[in-house]
């Protein structure tokens, strides 16, 4: 199933096709394709290694930075395949943007923290940088905790704060996808709550793509849902019937928690 | 005599050991500090920060001269080696990676790092005294450039090293060139440690006098054209503290504990930053 292509309805704002990749000589995946729905949320679920923050990172070129990795195959953004060589990889990371992890604020102030992406591409005077700031903290729902102390540093802010501080600072360049890989893993139950939350708002303005280890959050978050396994594709599609009536037996044992 | 009672005596040789051998280090440091104040601070005068120093035989004098010279080689010395040492350490560590130009450059300041400063004193004689004319302020602080600049430079890359790579990622995730990321993010984020890299090169070369004693000599008057020859305080202490006159010998006293006391203040500052880290 997994060299098949793998659609969705409406618009595929991402289109991956055959895509392998390799760490040197590991192949890392395996062949992948999938649509990466338009103003949707697609989580990607399986077991540690199974490939899930590889594909993502390949969605930004990640793995530029490091040599010895390599990406085969396409990816359609655009009318253009991104893995080309002359894509301009600052470009596209501005347009498809990246939540971590482990919160990352940059170690400056707060309104620094995301006047800095908006500045590499948008010459903004000061009033309109002023409301960008200002727009994206809102959108990310920290305003109210912050307006007060935007030149504190980024860093004086809680876990949960860092990380919604992290999604602003991605949406403030105002891309057209935004990539989340386990953006919750590193935060408590009630920050957790938040950020599904933005999630769910979120998604009328980008494509989300999100890598989680939690099931119940795909599939509360989700509209389409991919199963991935030892580098491979197993299942793709919609979160209902992918958690309800799943179509494999291994996309069934994982999601019943028979291994993994 | 049982295991137990052999293992405690063990352990009491060994703590005497130590203690004497930490006491006999901090003897000989203290005794060096001791002489160092008793002598300095009887030799300390507003004559010693307003005159210059005096010419053999003659009475009194100060270090203004040697004083402004010094603060002078060394300002200059830090204006070149703390961004020719930062660019350089952002190189190893951001981009030069493994590749074969970084691990040279690796080797040779390493080199550069314990090499005898007095052999870097015969390199710029050789180097700028002999073919530019002669002695110079300049000269002097080409040569303790040479000797901090591989301190900025190690320290700094170590101190890149440190930085998560999700952070980095983070810096490139929102589009930023890999210049702005390495200047803008990563340095910033570790600038406390750099500084203190920075500041500790600096002790190190206001001390030096060997390099120095090629390349700046020395001079009687007061002068800061750092293009002639000029006086500063290592090169002063070494010449007066082995002269006969009991003035000049006063002197180097003063000159030495001034020079303590700046490097002291310098890794007071030096630690305080590290410890406050940056938090912007």
């Amino acid at each position: 199933m997994s060299a098949h292509q793998q659609a969705v309805d409406g618009e595929a704002i991402l289109a991956v096709r055959d895509l392998s990749f390799y760490y040197g000589d590991f192949r890392g995946l395996n062949k992948v394709s999938l649509d990466i729905a338009q103003n949707k949320v697609t989580a990607f679920i399986g077991p540690s290694g199974c490939g899930k923050s590889t594909l993502l990172r390949t969605f930004n070129r990640m793995y530029d930075l490091y040599p010895g990795q390599r990406a085969e195959g396409q990816i359609i953004f655009h009318g253009r395949n991104l893995l080309d060589r002359k894509q301009d990889v600052n470009l596209l990371r501005a347009r498809i943007g990246m939540v971590f992890q482990k919160p990352t604020p940059f170690p400056m102030t707060i309104y620094e923290n995301i006047a800095f992406g908006v500045r590499l591409y948008e010459p903004l005077a000061k009033s309109g940088m002023d409301e960008r700031v200002e727009w994206a903290l809102r959108k990310a729902a920290l305003w109210e905790e912050t307006r007060n102390k935007l030149q504190q540093s980024g860093l004086s802010l809680s876990g949960g704060q860092q990380q919604r501080l992290c999604i602003a600072r991605t949406i403030a360049v105002k891309p057209d996808v935004v990539l989340l890989d386990e953006p919750t893993s590193a935060l408590d139950p009630l920050s957790t709550a938040k950020i599904e939350e933005l999630i769910n708002e979120l998604k009328s303005d980008y494509s989300i793509a999100i890598v989680t280890h939690n099931m119940q959050q795909a599939a509360r978050i989700s509209d389409y849902t991919a199963f991935m396994y030892l580098g491979e594709l197993i299942e793709f599609g919609n979160t209902r019937e992918l958690f309800v009536k799943p179509k494999k037996q291994q996309t069934e044992d994982y999601i019943t928690g028979r291994f993994g | 005599m049982n295991r137990y009672s052999r293992r405690i005596l063990t352990n009491r040789i060994g703590i005497g050991l130590s203690m004497l051998a930490m006491a006999f280090g901090l003897l000989a440091l203290l005794w060096i500090l001791w002489t160092l104040f008793y002598n300095g601070f009887a030799a300390l005068s507003w004559d010693l920060f307003a005159q210059d120093t005096p010419a053999p035989g003659s009475e009194g004098g100060g270090l203004r001269n040697a004083i402004v010279g010094s603060l002078l080689i060394v300002g200059a010395t830090a204006l070149v080696s703390t961004p020719v040492g930062i660019f350089a350490g952002i190189y190893l560590a951001e981009f030069g990676g493994k590749s074969r130009f970084a691990a040279a450059t690796r080797f040779v300041t390493d080199i550069m790092l314990s090499a005898p400063s007095i052999v870097v004193g015969l390199f710029v004689y050789a180097l700028a005294v002999e073919t530019l004319g002669g002695f110079s302020g300049w000269a002097g602080s080409l040569a303790l450039s040479l000797i901090a600049i591989p301190v900025v430079v190690r320290t700094t890359e170590n101190m890149l090293l440190l930085v998560p790579g999700s952070l980095r990622e983070a810096a490139f995730a929102v589009g930023a060139p890999h210049w702005q990321v390495s200047l803008k993010v990563t340095l910033r984020a570790v600038k406390a440690g750099v500084l203190t890299g920075i500041l500790l090169a600096i002790a190190r070369v206001t001390g030096e006098t060997a390099p120095l004693l090629f390349t700046a000599l020395n001079n009687q008057f007061y002068s800061t054209d750092m293009s002639q020859p000029m006086g500063n305080l290592p090169v002063v202490i070494f010449q007066f503290a082995m002269s006969p006159y009991d003035n000049w010998v006063n002197l180097a006293w003063g000159g030495a504990l001034l020079i303590a006391l700046m490097v002291l203040a310098i890794n007071i500052v030096a630690r305080v930053l590290f410890r406050r880290k940056s938090s912007d």
